[in-house]
Order: C-alpha cells, then sequence, then structure tokens
C-alpha cells in the first residue's frame, strides 16, 4: 500500500492534485465529528459541569456522594453485581467457547448463531420476556419444582437481575474467548500429558495461561459493561437493592438533583474510563513481553 | 472421555436453551386468548395484536419509533460513510483522536449519555421532538456504520481505483462506479444496524420522550412496569421479528463479502 502510494505521488505535475486529494479525506470525518461535539460530547460536559455546579460551585456533590453510607452500599452493590455476573459468565462461557473450538463446521455455526441472539434480541423485549419467565408463577420456578429446588423468588431479587445480566453479556466473554483458544495449539496439551502430566496440570499449566489474554479481555469487558446496566435491574431488580444507574436516574428525574445525580454519573463514567484504561495496559504487556524475550 | 464430551455438549444445549429463551416465548405469549402473561398460554387468539392496532397510544409509538429509525438510518449511514471514506483515506495524527470519538458511545455508560442529553434538550427545547430523538439516537448509531464501512474499505485493493482514474475517470465518477459499489454491503449492513440500533434504544429515550411523543420502547417500558395486558407481547414479538429480518439480511451481507474475497 505505501508503494503504490509513494507511486502515485511521486513525479512533477501529479504531485499539487494528489495533495489536494489527500487532505480532502480528512474533511468528510466533519459532519460526524460536529454530530458528536454538539449531541454527545457536550452532553457529558453539561453534566460533568452540573456536577461540579448545581446547586452551588463547589465538590459538595462528590462530598455528599462519598460520605452517605447509602450510597456507598449502592456503590458496593454495583460492583459485586458486576463482579458475580463476570464470574458466572466467565463460567460457562469458557466451556462453551472451548466446544466451539472442538466442534465440527456446522456444530461451531449453531453455537456461533444461539450466542448471538441475545445481541440483536431488542433489550426492552428481553427484559420483558425475562420478567415473565422468572415470575413466581412462571416456568422456571415449575422447572425448579420439579426438580425439588422451588419454587425460589427470582423476581425482583438480585438473583434475578444477575441471570438477566448474564445472559446478554454472554457474547462479550465468548467471542474473545473463542479468538484465543482457536489460536491454541493442542499439541502443546499432548506434549504435557505425554511428559507426565495429569489432565487437571496438563489443562492449568498450559491451557489455562495461553488462554489468558481472551479471559482477561473478555472479563474486563463484561464488567465494564454491567457496570452501566439500567432497565434489566429496574425492570427484574428490587427498588431496595438499586444499583447506580437507577440511583443516578432517581436523583435528575424524581428529585431533580442535577447536581446529585451528575456527580453519581461523573463516578460512573471515571469507573468505565479508569478500566478501559487498565485492559488496554494489560493488552499490551503480554506483546511487549513476547517481543522482548 | 467420551462421557466428558457427552457433559460438555449437554452443558452447551442447556446454555443455548437459556441464551434463545426469552427470544421464543414471545411469540407464544402475544397469541394467548387469557388477559394475563402465563406461559405456556392455554389458548390461542390474535385478539391482542387487534387491540395494538386499534390502540392510539400504541400504534402511535409504533409510528414514533419507525419514522425515527427510518431518518437515523439516512442519516447515520451518509455521516458514518463519509466518516469511514474520511478515516481509512485521511493522513494525521488526529483521526486516532477521531476514530476513539466516533466509537466512544458505545462505551460511555447510557445513563450518563441520557442524563446529559436531558439537560442539553432542556434548554434547547429539543425534549419530545422528533428531532431530539434523531440525533440522540444517530449519535449512537454511528459506530455501527462506521465499523463495517471502515472494514469493508480497508479490505478492498485501491488499485482499482487508481485504474479507474488513469482510464480518465473523474473522482466522483470513480468514487461512484467504482468505491460505492465495492462498499456497498458495508453500507448497507451499517444502515440495517443503525435502524435496528435505533429502533431498540431505551435509556436515552426514557429521559428526552414526552406524553405526546414515545417510541415503542418507552411505552412498553411504562406498560411493562404497571400492567400485565399481552398487548405488550404483541409489540415485543412485532419487534423481535422486524429486528430478526434486519438483522439476518445485515449478516448475510457481511458474510458474503468475506466469500467474494
Amino acid at each position: 500500500m505505501a508503494v503504490l502510494d509513494e507511486l502515485t505521488t511521486r513525479g512533477g505535475p501529479a504531485s499539487a492534485p494528489a495533495d489536494r486529494v489527500r487532505a480532502r479525506p480528512a474533511l468528510l470525518l466533519l459532519p460526524a465529528l460536529v454530530l458528536l461535539l454538539a449531541f454527545f460530547v457536550y452532553p457529558v460536559l453539561t453534566m460533568v459541569w452540573r456536577s461540579l455546579t448545581d446547586p452551588e460551585p463547589g465538590l459538595g456533590n462528590f462530598g455528599w456522594f462519598f460520605t452517605e453510607p447509602a450510597n456507598l452500599r449502592v456503590l458496593a452493590r454495583t460492583f459485586t453485581t458486576g463482579l458475580w455476573v463476570t464470574l458466572i459468565t466467565l463460567a460457562l462461557s469458557y466451556p462453551y467457547a472451548y466446544a466451539m473450538t472442538a466442534a465440527g463446521q456446522r456444530g461451531k455455526a449453531v453455537l456461533t448463531l444461539l450466542v448471538l441472539v441475545p445481541f440483536w434480541t431488542s433489550l426492552m423485549v428481553r427484559t420483558f420476556a425475562w420478567q415473565v419467565l422468572l415470575q413466581d408463577t412462571g416456568v422456571v420456578n415449575r422447572a425448579l419444582a420439579l426438580v425439588g429446588l422451588g419454587p425460589a423468588h427470582l423476581i425482583r431479587t438480585e438473583t434475578g437481575v444477575i441471570i438477566g445480566m448474564t445472559q446478554v453479556l454472554m457474547p462479550f466473554m465468548v467471542l474473545p474467548l473463542y479468538a484465543v483458544l482457536s489460536g491454541i495449539d493442542l499439541g502443546l496439551v499432548r506434549a504435557a500429558r505425554s511428559l507426565g502430566a495429569r489432565p487437571v496440570v496438563a489443562f492449568l499449566r498450559v491451557y489455562l495461561p495461553l488462554s489468558m489474554p481472551g479471559l482477561a479481555a473478555g472479563a474486563l469487558m463484561v464488567f465494564i459493561l454491567s457496570l452501566g446496566f439500567y432497565i434489566t435491574p429496574a425492570l427484574l431488580g428490587s427498588p431496595t437493592d438499586a444499583l447506580l444507574s437507577q440511583q443516578i436516574f432517581t436523583q435528575v428525574s424524581g428529585l431533580l438533583r442535577w447536581g446529585r445525580g451528575g456527580a453519581m454519573g461523573v463516578v460512573l463514567l471515571v469507573a468505565t474510563l479508569v478500566l478501559i484504561g487498565l485492559a488496554t495496559l494489560a493488552q499490551r504487556r503480554p506483546a511487549r513481553r513476547r517481543g522482548t524475550s | 472421555m467420551r462421557l466428558a464430551r457427552g457433559a460438555l455438549w449437554v452443558f452447551c444445549g442447556l446454555v443455548g436453551v437459556w441464551l434463545v429463551a426469552p427470544a421464543l416465548i414471545v411469540l407464544p405469549l402475544s397469541l394467548t386468548s387469557q388477559a394475563s402473561l402465563v406461559f405456556p398460554p392455554r389458548g390461542w387468539s390474535g385478539r391482542w395484536y387487534a387491540n395494538f392496532f386499534h390502540d392510539a397510544s400504541w400504534i402511535g409509538a409504533f409510528w414514533t419509533s419507525l419514522q425515527v429509525a427510518l431518518l437515523v438510518t439516512v442519516v447515520a449511514t451518509v455521516i458514518g460513510t463519509a466518516a469511514a471514506i474520511g478515516l481509512t483515506r485521511g493522513q494525521g495524527r488526529g483521526l486516532v483522536a477521531a476514530n476513539a470519538l466516533i466509537l466512544s458511545p458505545m462505551i460511555v455508560p447510557g445513563i450518563v449519555f441520557a442524563i446529559g442529553s436531558y439537560a442539553t434538550f432542556l434548554s434547547l427545547h429539543l425534549v419530545g421532538t422528533l428531532g431530539g430523538f434523531v440525533m440522540a439516537h444517530t449519535v449512537l448509531a454511528l459506530p455501527f456504520v462506521v465499523i463495517p464501512v471502515t472494514a469493508r474499505l480497508r479490505g478492498f485493493d485501491r488499485r482499482l481505483e487508481l485504474a479507474s482514474a488513469s482510464l480518465g475517470a473523474g473522482r466522483w465518477a470513480t468514487f461512484g462506479q467504482v468505491t460505492l459499489p465495492l462498499v456497498a454491503p458495508g453500507v448497507l449492513a451499517g444502515a440495517l444496524f443503525a435502524f435496528v440500533t435505533s429502533f431498540d434504544e431505551v435509556v436515552v429515550s426514557l429521559f428526552i420522550q414526552s406524553p405526546y411523543l414515545q417510541t415503542l420502547p418507552v411505552k412498553m417500558y411504562s406498560s411493562v412496569s404497571r400492567d400485565t395486558d399481552p398487548t405488550i407481547a404483541a409489540a415485543a414479538s412485532m419487534i423481535i421479528v422486524l429486528t430478526t429480518v434486519l438483522v439476518l439480511v445485515a449478516s448475510y451481507l457481511t458474510v458474503r463479502r468475506s466469500r467474494v474475497r
């Protein structure tokens, strides 16, 4: 590509129009950037500004957020829910992604299709369906009763929220895991086995470390996305177990406390950005290590 | 060993059922003859669909959603395709930042964008307007256009454009007759994803709606928390059928792309 560019831009008369051609493509970004500045960057900055100025200038809203025990409980609950969702998603996705690598062409296609279904089932439709499935007289409870485990109270509990969130976040874990697992040379595992390693040891010492990049990428993505969920906890959870997004909604929409809602929004945004920064760093480091060793 | 394999497949089967269950129960749920949401239904009837089409608030919300989604599709596809060309053909350090900015609506939590938009729209008098919905949804849909179009532009041989230019075609003729047909599947996939993104959006729409202008997911949200009328299931089924068809078409286009190459 670079060679071609050089070939086409070299030479006397061609170079002047070539410069013009090159300057123009970047201008095509202008409409998108103007739209994003006006309807994305400006609104988000407005929220940050409100958190610092409403009702009066200063850090009062952040002081309120970090000293009120109820808020800290919400923050802690948001993180623990995210952690549970990440762990369960991982536990379900690891064998699933492994099966995708072991399956034949058709099996792999079916498994991929299934895991993509939650991706494009409308969020509202999916949450509504979980509400029906998880209700006290719903199918899930009747199935649980059949095997002697139920009836359990699922709707309007943290369990219900975790079930609903895990289902929709599966693709974000399965796809990066599959990308890494499908590249692992199973000959390495066989070599470990032939050298006398028990299956468990071969898995823990060879396969698992090799799958770490996909595992870390998927887990971080799921955790980050889980922090911002609003609809699922609002409809499947209980109002007394509210997560950060719900509290923001209540502050702004119900109580018109723009400053407080904004401060909570800033906390959520900063947590998200810090985690994304960590994810980027974590992805860069293994590459460097490989490069030097 | 064979036992472990069997267990793995049973496990995957169960996970698969759990993944698709919500999408699958909605359709039978909407065809129930009863006035409550019980699955599986005990009798069949189309009366909830009749209800949907006769209730002004449901059908109104449906039209609003359709209008907003179509406008978002046009705006996001045009702006997004232009941006993708700028990103792949432009030069300079600013491109990395521009790319990050275009993709950031995918990562910023919905509620953060929602309250920011609400504050901005209140001062601009855009709350409860068609224009407000279109602008907010376009921001969210842009990454879904830019990603497939950029992939498509990076994938094709630019010598085809040079050949066209060297054969005497002007810049616009080259764009219209060479570049556009080659990236068309990416553009079309992007347009369909933009439509679906807008048609499904709830969180931002909850804030920028008014009692006089609601989208379908917002109407669903308010009825889900209020009553247990199966009309919701009828609305949900129509959303599912529409988005499924669109997503299947979009995926077919992206799959065919890799096969052509």
